[in-house]
């Protein structure tokens, strides 16, 4: 049975001022009610003013996705009353929106290029923020910081037809948000969802309050689920507005009032229409991730998995080309594969670590000065005192104080001689075809260089050594 | 002819609370006024473009704010720098 | 040279809802002089009511940009006036704080809404007063009070701090006793403001002249039909006749679009009214709205026991208006006549230069003396059409019919308001000669 699924995506433009007015949107760390004055509040005789900035903005969006900017489009009210709603109502794009018929492109289930189009994307302003108080007095607190940050506003299609292909146009959108500049993927809140489902020939539920990649996936498999199960038992699919509980993994119908909203839109009488089509010839993409990810395979050699990992998050892949010139395959594993895995168990980021470090690391491990195992144990350190606020010591001093500089051939030569004397019984085992005894030599070796060395080598100097003996 | 269960439903509609005795006078009122608007039906034409200015912007500059105290002072009640609303359903 | 002014007015009338009895005052065009600011119009500090329980005891953090160039140039803020509701009435009889007095004749209505501005200059109590005109809230006070006032250009005086009523029709504008001081006070307000998106940056800079050899003054008779007092009707014909005895040629002209005025004009205005005034929620400011109740309750409540019968009248017509099913009768043909309307003054001005015609019906009628909504809002059939165009209307006392005083409305090209205070202006010198 085929799943129908469509998407509003709300995600924070990254301007440095509300949408309507000049309060800084960096109220992240600041109280309640700080970044606020007479328009965001709603103050009596209090007028709007665009920022010209998120225009800008949409357009590069509306430009990356393929859109058609309309000649002229402009603001309307979205009528309704609710406390975060400061003026009573909404000003966002009705009948004429910024940009229309777009498309993305992602991965289907099968693993195979498919287009997404992309209805309309409008310019709106995110209401204040709400925070319900229980236990003894029922009542609720607005904080209006968030009230007039500029939202952009992404429908899609009903195209995509499973909830793991809305993760997957997600997190694509989040990157190419990203790659443009104008969204910021660690703000909280910055990004949510609205979802439309159906199952082929029942009605068409909406799922609201979805605010994070791995929820949309949660609370659409929830919904399809449901939705099956309803019919399995002869029961029709009702047509409606839930509410996706995140804590629970579970959706819950919305209350009989969210259905029938009559918004009254009609086109803002204090703003102006916007005559923006004409700046798009004059707007610079920067390299888009697809794009991105095809010159890392070409110009680095890297495979699909590196490439893709790599461009996912444009700041990982300007980290990429920094260190790549030292060697771009071993970059590519080093960031790729182990960075990233130490990084996210320290919950950092990747412009915590300051790329010369990384290059400094590579040229190391390039020149065979360090073997991969103590390779990791400096990244570590180096990691552990980055993240504790101390400043990110030079990978060389750490192989100098740490003393793990590779051990030389003849130095462990010496080592592997005494071992061999040691242990004759493990030699004799070895030379009787028992190869599980060389690894004990070899693992003996290791102790003693104390990870300096590499044991590949190491091997291959115990078993020459043994034969050479023999001889 | 609007009746008086359309008046309370428009008044549902705008969320503007009336009164069970005002209903009755509203309704008469409403549908003298409606009357006197339907010479609209009459109106000819798509509509003349507004030509006024366009693209009216603001530069990305940050402004201050107000004052937290300015922003709570006029308010009903408050806690913890948040403002009091009824709580919704 | 700065000071501070002692304001005690004997107000008989109720044209105040808040004197400000040591009023500062500074250096500048209007150094010292009284001016009283409408009840709509918001003063940092000094209580802001729009003559409504909804907003009683509301202090705005800031002022609104005319106030503060009234106070740049050095004005006395002597008192917040009284109005209608909202700005939604032409009697000012809405107000939660008592109804105003015609100083001419106590048991008349002194017009609306900004009776309270009309009255207090009229009386003698300030020498100017800024109004706001919405579909004749300046004009119709004026000529009922006998006093001179100016509806700008809509896009000329910002609104910022107007607090709105119909966003899209109204304008602050100045009143006062004379021509010259209109033109005064327009010159202190009229200045670009960027927090206003729908100004255009066309500041006033005017000495009025009496000078008005050629001007063509159209009269259209869609102004003269019935429906308007035949005595007030022949004193504004008289007054257009002193305008032809000094130069200018009177031509006939015709709105036709003026059937459907009235009814764009309600429809607009209630529209944007009821988006406007759901901000009044308790919440921020205003009376406080009842935390123990859930919200859509605590909501109504508030609104049926602080606004009057007339603005949720009001906001209910407005809401209608808009609602889905019924938006496409009324909201969107309502725009379209506007539009005609707009095309119908642009094609006279093709052939004339100003049309002239009486403010407003009748003379000022008694309390109470119109008391079902329809009539009242057929009292703003002759100024409203000036508001739907954008265009200048000024109001200047003609004569009297019954002791009672008579407005002859002038009206321009968008942005022309010079050459609307000069037609008045050389009426008025004239007469007083």
């Amino acid at each position: 049975m085929k799943t129908i699924i469509g998407l509003e995506v709300h995600v924070q433009l990254s301007t440095a001022t509300k949408l309507f007015c000049g309060c800084s949107t960096d109220y992240q760390d600041d109280g309640p009610n700080t970044h606020c004055c007479p328009v965001c509040l709603g103050l009596p005789g209090a007028l709007p003013r665009l920022n010209k900035k998120a225009v800008e903005y949409g357009l590069r969006v509306a430009k990356a996705l393929d859109m058609t900017v309309l000649e002229e489009s402009e603001f309307a009210r979205k009528n309704y009353f609710y406390p975060d709603l400061a003026k009573g109502y909404q000003i966002t794009q009705h009948d004429r929106p910024l940009a229309v018929e777009g498309t993305l492109e992602i991965e289907d289930d099968e693993g195979h290029e498919k287009v997404v189009r992309i209805t309309r994307v409008h310019l709106e302003e995110d209401p204040g923020r709400l925070v319900h108080v229980t236990g003894g007095a029922n009542y609720s607190l607005v904080d209006y910081n968030r009230s007039g940050i500029p939202l952009l506003e992404i429908v899609t299609e009903p195209d995509l037809r499973s909830p793991q292909e809305a993760r997957r146009f997600l997190n694509k959108l989040r990157t190419v948000l990203e790659y443009l500049g104008v969204f910021d993927g660690d703000r909280e809140g910055g990004l949510r969802v609205d979802a439309n489902i159906s199952l082929e020939g029942s009605e068409r539920v909406e799922v609201k309050n979805i605010s994070s990649y791995k929820g949309v996936e949660k609370a659409l498999t929830f919904e399809v689920t449901r939705q099956k199960n309803l019919l399995r038992r002869g029961l029709a699919v009702t047509r409606e507005t839930r509410h996706f509980m995140e804590g629970r993994g579970i959706t819950t119908s919305a209350r009989g009032k969210e259905e029938e909203h009559d918004y009254r839109y009609f086109p803002d009488p204090d703003l102006r229409p916007l005559r923006v089509a004409g700046w798009v010839a004059g707007i610079d993409l920067p390299e888009l991730p697809t794009a991105r990810k095809n010159r890392f395979m070409e110009q680095y050699g890297l495979s699909l998995d590196h490439a893709r990992t790599l461009t996912g998050d444009p700041r990982l892949a300007d980290f990429y080309e920094e260190v790549a010139p030292i060697d771009p395959g071993l970059a590519a594993t080093w960031v790729a594969d182990i960075l990233l895995g130490e990084l996210n168990y320290r919950d950092m980021g990747i412009t915590a670590v300051p790329p010369e470090r990384i290059a400094e690391l590579l040229a190391l491990l390039r020149a065979g000065t360090i073997t991969d195992k103590a390779g990791v144990q400096v990244l570590r350190e180096m990691l552990d005192a980055c993240a504790a606020g101390r400043p990110c010591e030079r990978p060389a001093m750490i192989v100098e104080r740490e003393g793990l500089i590779r051990a030389a051939g003849d130095e462990f030569t010496s080592l592997v001689q005494a071992v061999i004397a040691a242990n004759p019984q493990a030699v004799e085992d070895y030379l009787s075809g028992k190869e599980g005894a060389l690894n004990f030599l070899v693992g003996q070796v290791m102790k003693e260089t104390r990870g300096r060395a590499d044991p590949r080598e190491v091997r291959r100097i115990v078993s020459q050594s043994i034969k050479m003996g023999e001889v | 002819m609007i009746t008086e269960n359309d008046i309370e439903h428009i008044a549902e509609l705008a969320d503007i609370g009336i009164s069970k005795d005002e209903v009755p006078e509203f309704t008469i009122q409403f549908n003298a006024i409606l009357e006197y608007f339907a010479v609209l039906d009459t109106v000819e034409g798509e509509g003349v473009p507004d030509a006024g200015p366009t693209n009216v912007f603001r530069e990305d500059e940050p402004r201050p704010s107000l004052p937290q105290e300015a922003v709570l002072a006029n308010a009903g009640s408050t806690e913890d720098g948040f403002i009091k609303a009824p709580r919704v359903m | 040279m700065a000071g501070t002014l002692n304001f005690a007015p004997d107000d008989r009338y109720n044209a105040f809802i808040t004197t400000c009895r040591e009023a500062p005052f500074g250096d500048g065009a209007l150094a010292g002089v009284a001016v009283a600011v409408k009840d709509n119009i918001s003063t940092a500090g000094i209580q802001t009511t729009c003559g409504s329980r909804i907003l009683e005891g509301y202090i705005p953090p800031y002022d609104a940009h005319v106030v503060e160039l009234l106070r740049g140039a050095g004005a006395a803020i002597v008192g917040k006036t009284n109005m209608d509701e909202f700005g939604m009435g032409s009697t000012t009889e809405t107000s939660a704080f008592g109804p105003t007095r015609n100083p001419v004749d106590r048991e008349r209505v002194p017009g609306g809404s900004s009776g309270g501005s009309a009255a207090a200059v009229a009386a003698g109590l300030v020498p100017m007063a800024l109004g706001t005109d919405t579909g004749g809230s300046i004009r119709c006070p004026a000529a009922f009070c006998g006093i001179v006032g100016l509806k700008p250009t809509y896009g000329r005086v910002s609104r910022y701090g107007l607090i709105a009523y119909a966003t899209s029709l109204e304008q602050i504008g100045p009143m006062a006793r004379t021509v010259e001081d209109v033109s005064r006070l327009m010159s202190v307000i009229a200045r670009y403001d960027p927090r206003d998106s729908t100004m255009l940056d066309r500041p006033y800079d005017h000495q009025p002249s009496a000078d008005i050899t050629g001007l063509r003054v159209g009269v259209p008779e869609e102004y003269f039909g019935e429906g308007v007092d035949e005595r007030v009707a022949r004193t504004v014909r008289d007054a257009i006749g002193v305008l032809e005895d000094l130069g200018a040629s009177p031509v006939q002209v015709s709105i036709p679009g003026m059937r459907y005025a009235l009814a764009a004009y309600y429809v607009i205005s209630t529209g944007e009214a009821s988006s406007n005034l759901a901000r009044f929620d308790g919440v921020r400011y205003g009376p406080a709205v009842d935390t123990r109740k859930t919200w859509h309750e605590a909501y109504r409540e508030l609104r049926h026991a602080n606004l009057g019968a007339e603005v949720r009248r009001r906001i209910m017509l407005g809401t209608f208006a808009l609602s889905a099913g019924y938006a496409g009768r009324y909201y969107t043909k309502a725009q379209v006549a506007r539009g005609n309307i707009r095309q119908d003054f642009e094609r006279a001005f093709r052939d004339v230069d100003v049309i002239a015609g009486p403010t407003m019906p009748t003379v000022a009628f008694r309390f109470g003396e119109k008391n079902d909504p329809l009539s009242l809002y057929l009292a703003d059939i002759l100024t409203a059409p000036a508001n739907l165009a954008g265009i200048p209307a000024i109001s200047v006392p003609c004569g009297r019919v019954e002791g009672l005083p008579v407005g002859l409305q002038v009206m321009g090209r968008r942005f022309e308001d010079e050459r609307v205070i000069d037609a008045a202006y050389a009426y008025e010198q004239e007469v007083r000669a």
